[in-house]
């Protein structure tokens, strides 16, 4: 087992030896701690500071490209820049040309996610793809007011969705 | 449990324990999180909020959450209830002015520890908060709420992007991070600037924790990530043990110990100028409550003052809120009355009466 920290629960990262008037004492403690004793120097490197980029107008030259449209949704490229939130999970794919730079410069630089992946439909995007087609047809019954078609396919979004 | 329950105390992570808790009063974790297959809240009509909000209920309410879980639904709650729900931050105040035509909820875990606000900007927004600095046991909570959730609901997630949401900077892992840090010395002697300056080249938003401005009212300052996409949790969360946390309270303390040692009359006036206000005065309002009970709890925490423990400061910072003033008191009062009722309650809290 990890030792504890003297002062506190958390886990001992470092051992200090205090001499004082000859006399020896010996102290476990957490990162915390340690620096709040200013007995460490802190190794300055930290991962994201290097990062800062100059906020360069977003999609400066974009703007002579076609609006592009998500299919699913039907949120245009020019409408996400005037409410700044997106339509759906599929406009992510549909409008990638144009996110992609921009996410690069809110997240310094990250092109890609490697934090963590759901278990049920992280790997398995086609899963995903299938959701959204039945909740499309779902969508399309109700406003057709085909209720008996919608309380079908609802039932088997269920089955499918219970399924894991 | 109901809301009349909770306005008394504050939650579990204003409880003044934990590590650090002289300078960190909490942790926070929150995580953002949409249903695959719909769209995202401010585009989906009204049907479809609806739909997301029930999947989202059965799936909170079937167990495992917890046994006194609170749910509230806030399309039917009144002003109050829910101000004062924004008030103890277990929702956000986009969340609480939403209409009563669209439909969303907050459900609220045993002693507050956690809250999962559906239909906010997200689906789903959780957060669990801790006292003192316990920013690992709070992600392992909610970790493991994200875990209950996912096992009931598709999850919108691309291999490329990670969790999607409706606001790009918050995809990926949906994370925020954040601490809540009582600087006053570095206020004091005019150094936070340059804290502020640091945070911000390390991509870290800093900003008052009441108020809206920037203006940090009480010395409480709430540090959070900015980059959610292309760093795992832990690493976001490393930053903050490693670096973020141990360097500022470290200068903070080091703050406290300038001030004490080369103008200890300034500083010693300063912390029993606010006990004397605090214990005697018949009308108090709430920005000058605020910033008073930031230097009551420099001198408990630099020993000038014992007769009172870090919590109570803790609480009353929450407790002389506007909501929580009218909802201990049961009616509603004008901005007169409030003056009054919260300088009575602080000298009973403080053992004046
Ligand atoms: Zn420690
Ligand atoms: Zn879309």
């Amino acid at each position: 087992m990890k030792r504890k920290c003297d002062k506190c629960n958390r886990p001992a990262t470092i051992r200090m030896v205090e001499v004082i008037g000859g006399k020896k004492t010996e102290k476990h403690l957490c990162d915390l701690h340690a620096a709040e004793l200013g007995g460490v120097a802190k190794d300055l490197h930290t991962p994201i500071d290097q990062l800062l980029t100059n906020f360069v107008k977003l999609h400066s030259g974009a703007r002579a490209q076609q609006d592009l449209v998500c299919g699913h949704c039907g949120m245009s490229f020019s409408q996400f820049r005037e409410d700044k939130l997106l339509g759906c999970p599929h406009c992510y794919s549909a409008f990638e040309p144009m996110l992609a730079p921009l996410m690069e410069q809110a997240h310094g630089g990250a092109t890609h996610h490697v934090g963590k992946v759901p278990r049920r439909c992280g790997p398995d995007e086609d899963r995903q793809q299938l959701i959204l087609r039945m909740r499309k047809r779902l969508d399309d019954a109700v406003r057709d007011e085909d209720y008996e078609l919608a309380a079908r396919l609802r039932d088997e979004i269920v089955r499918f969705e219970e399924k894991s | 449990m109901n809301l009349n329950d909770v306005t008394e105390h504050a939650g579990e992570w204003l409880r003044g324990q934990g590590p650090h808790s002289d300078i960190v009063l909490s942790s926070r974790v929150r995580l953002a999180r949409n249903l695959a297959g719909f769209p995202f809240v401010d585009h989906a009509d009204r049907r479809q909020r609806q739909e997301v909000l029930d999947r989202c209920r059965a799936a909170i309410t079937a167990g495992q959450f917890g046994q006194d879980l609170l749910w509230v639904d806030l399309p039917s709650s009144p002003d109050l209830d829910r101000h004062l729900l924004v008030e103890r931050h277990l929702i956000s105040r986009q969340h609480a002015a939403g209409g009563p035509e669209s439909p969303r909820a907050v459900a609220i875990g045993e002693n507050e520890t956690f809250a999962i606000m559906v239909n906010e900007e997200d689906h789903l927004r959780l957060q669990v908060l801790r006292s003192g600095m316990q920013l690992d046991e709070a992600y392992t909570q909610i970790d493991h709420l994200d875990d209950l959730l996912e096992a009931k609901l598709d999850l919108a997630y691309s291999s490329k992007w990670g969790y999607l949401t409706a606001c790009p900077t918050n995809v990926g892992t949906g994370i925020r991070v954040s601490v809540m840090l009582h600087l006053p010395a570095l206020r004091l002697t005019g150094e936070i600037e340059k804290v502020s300056r640091a945070a911000r080249d390390m991509r870290l938003e800093i900003r008052g924790f009441f108020g809206e401005g920037s203006e940090a009212l009480g010395d409480l300052f709430q540090i959070s990530n900015k980059v959610t996409l292309g760093r795992t949790e832990q690493e976001i969360l490393s930053d903050f043990q490693n670096v973020v946390v141990p360097q500022i309270t470290a200068y903070e303390q080091q703050a406290r110990q300038v001030l004490a040692r080369q103008r200890p009359a300034q500083l010693d006036d300063k912390i029993w100028r606010a006990w004397g206000i605090l214990t005697n005065a018949r009308v108090l309002g709430a920005e000058e409550v605020l910033s008073l009970l930031s230097q009551l709890r420099l001198g408990v925490n630099l020993g000038r003052i014992q007769t009172v423990d870090i919590r109570t400061i803790n609480e009353l910072f929450l407790l002389t809120q506007t909501a929580h003033l009218q909802k201990m008191t049961g009616c509603l009062m004008d901005q007169g009355q409030r003056r009054e009722a919260r300088a009575q309650l602080i000298r009973r809290r403080l053992g004046a009466s």
